[in-house]
């Protein structure tokens, strides 16, 4: 399996603070890669270091074989990154509609594409011609990761898509990403949530204080209680 | 397309409207206390002419400050220098800005303003190149810059054109008034209040009815998506803030034609009047903007006749008591 993804030996300061610290991770291609850690671990740091939204002070990021640490973000995102950020950033003054129109940048909407992503999302059709600030958390994260798929990307970073959804609402995007996952997509993915995660993933991330401490198979880990206790201070028996 | 239609009615958008309310409620209110109604409505349609002269110069510097968070206390250097651009075309061709034809006076006044809008434009490319390209993200810088930027352009002007004031006499088919029973209104007034109105009219059509619109209402509220998304907001921002620019030396011509007097300190009432309007409109809202200019006007103008001592602290009392009710501006839209 080839990497689309690398980062070697990455560090990030934001001000004064030394957040990521000598990160190495890859990417399989077609694969969903898992970055779990405690709070303040630095994996929104890193997912936002990719995206070029933080300036990596060391290290190199490659994808696809290009390096891309010193890129600008429109170019990065250019070249088939696609990101959904923690906050969801929906552009509230705007319609579902328009919050859409822009995410396709090669384009006009694709009917093919909307009519497959109304089919999980079905309040997008829905709330179509609403301001995207009157939808809930949930509509929103829908919005939000309907935005990153509405044109094919290389490469899908999310951060944290179930953070503070309803358990009937993370059902539904869990579903979505795992048809994601069908359709070919790599896509790596932030997550506190230990049964999303399990259900996502196919390799697993953990990071420390800005560092990896663990890498290796999501199944393994999700067999492997005390390891979860070790590694993120709980199991996943407490989720289900 | 896909059928979009959905089973279940839409929820309506709410709509604000006690901002859109408000210059209404305020030009009644006003009736009883004014007592003529012919010296109201005079005083309505000066406040409209004025608000919408100042809403054309202040629109640029309202996307500004949204989009990019700039600070751009310079702004009222592409006010000076567009009237004063304007008086190379109007100079030179003083007989036709005299002669009774509208058609005639117009054949001058036009390439006059495209004249003053295509420099301050150009200028706008400079400043925001040269003074404000490495200032993004330090207001304290952004101010210091700018405000130098504002003395120096004020200064070259002085240099240039000298010291006095430069007469801008208005073209003989602008003076007057149209007569209507007792009321007496400025033909020059219903023209500002014209181009204030194409302005803003042109100005929604873009923001609402294009892409480029999108972009720029969207990058208003969170430039950072934008960029995640593929677009380089920093050549957006650039375009913005030329077209704002550019307006601004409209508003110049049109503000040095009201008062029919060019100096290069004229910006420097406006630009506090102007601040004023972004800031009660709410940052980088066009509605509000336009709202705003009307409001500052009309306590400019109605203040003026009924209270002439009140009139240079109207318009701050007026931004106190609109933060009071609405702390981000009449229509929020940065989270700012």
């Amino acid at each position: 399996m080839t990497d689309l993804l690398k980062l070697s030996g990455v560090h990030t300061h934001i001000g004064r603070y030394h957040i990521l610290q000598g990160i190495d991770l890859t990417v399989p291609q077609g694969q969903v890669t898992m970055l779990l850690g405690r709070n303040g671990a630095g994996k929104t740091t890193t997912l936002r270091t990719i995206m070029g939204l933080w300036q990596a002070s060391k290290g190199e990021i490659t994808l696809a074989g290009q390096r891309i640490e010193s890129l600008a973000t429109p170019d990065i995102a250019r070249l088939g990154v696609g990101y959904v950020p923690e906050s969801m950033a929906v552009f509230s003054d705007l319609t579902v509609r328009e919050n859409l129109v822009l995410a396709a940048r090669d384009g006009p909407l694709d009917d093919t594409q909307l009519d497959w992503i109304f089919g999980f999302f079905p309040a997008l059709r829905r709330f179509w011609l609403s301001r995207a600030g009157s939808l809930s958390g949930g509509q929103k994260q829908m919005l939000s990761i309907a935005r990153a798929i509405i044109e094919p990307r290389k490469l899908l970073l999310i951060d944290e898509p179930t953070k503070g959804l309803a358990p009937a609402i993370v059902m539904a995007l869990i579903e979505c990403l795992k048809e994601i996952k069908r359709k070919g997509a790599t896509i790596l993915l932030v997550e506190q949530n230990f049964f999303a995660a399990r259900e996502l993933g196919d390799n697993v991330l953990v990071m420390d204080n800005g560092t990896i401490v663990h890498r290796g198979e999501m199944a393994t880990l999700a067999a492997d209680v005390p390891l979860q206790e070790r590694l993120l201070g709980l199991s996943l028996e407490a989720h289900q | 397309m896909t059928d979009l239609a959905a089973t279940d009615p839409l929820p309506k958008p709410k709509r604000d409207l006690a901002p859109i309310l408000l210059p209404i409620a305020l030009a009644l209110l006003m009736i009883p206390l004014i007592g003529s109604p012919s010296t109201w409505l005079t005083l309505t349609a000066a406040s409209l002419a004025m608000g919408m002269m100042i809403f054309i110069m202040a629109s640029g510097l309202t996307l500004v400050f949204g989009l990019m968070d700039v600070l751009n206390f310079g702004h009222g250097a592409f006010i000076a220098v567009g009237a004063y651009v304007a008086t190379l075309v109007l100079a030179p061709f003083a007989a036709s800005i005299q002669a009774d034809s509208l058609w005639t006076n117009l054949a001058v006044l036009a390439p006059a303003a495209l004249l003053s809008m295509a420099v301050s434009g150009a200028l706008g490319l400079v400043v925001e190149r040269v003074l404000i390209l490495p200032v993004y993200g330090q207001h304290l810088k952004q101010i210091l810059m700018t405000t130098g930027g504002l003395i120096v352009a004020e200064q070259t002007l002085y240099a240039l054109w000298g010291p006095q004031i430069i007469p801008m006499p208005l073209p003989a088919s602008l003076r007057g008034s149209f007569i209507l029973g007792d009321v007496a209104i400025a033909k020059y007034r219903v023209l500002a209040m014209l181009i204030g109105l194409a302005v803003f009219i042109a100005i929604q059509l873009v923001l609402n009815r294009t892409k480029l619109g999108l972009l720029i209402r969207a990058g208003v509220e969170n430039r950072e998506m934008v960029e995640a998304l593929g677009y380089r907001i920093r050549r957006l921002f650039l375009g913005v803030f030329m077209t704002g620019s550019a307006l601004a030396g409209l508003g110049g011509v049109m503000w040095a034609l009201y008062r029919e007097q060019v100096h290069a300190s004229m910006s420097d009432d406006l630009t506090v009047l102007i601040f004023i309007v972004v800031i009660i409109g709410g940052l980088g809202s066009i509605g509000g903007c336009f709202i705003g200019a009307i409001l500052v006007a009309m306590v400019a103008n109605y203040g003026g006749f009924l209270v002439p001592k009140l009139a240079l602290v109207s318009n701050i009392l007026l931004m106190v008591a609109i933060l009071m009710w609405r702390p981000r501006g009449l229509y929020a839209v940065t989270s700012r």
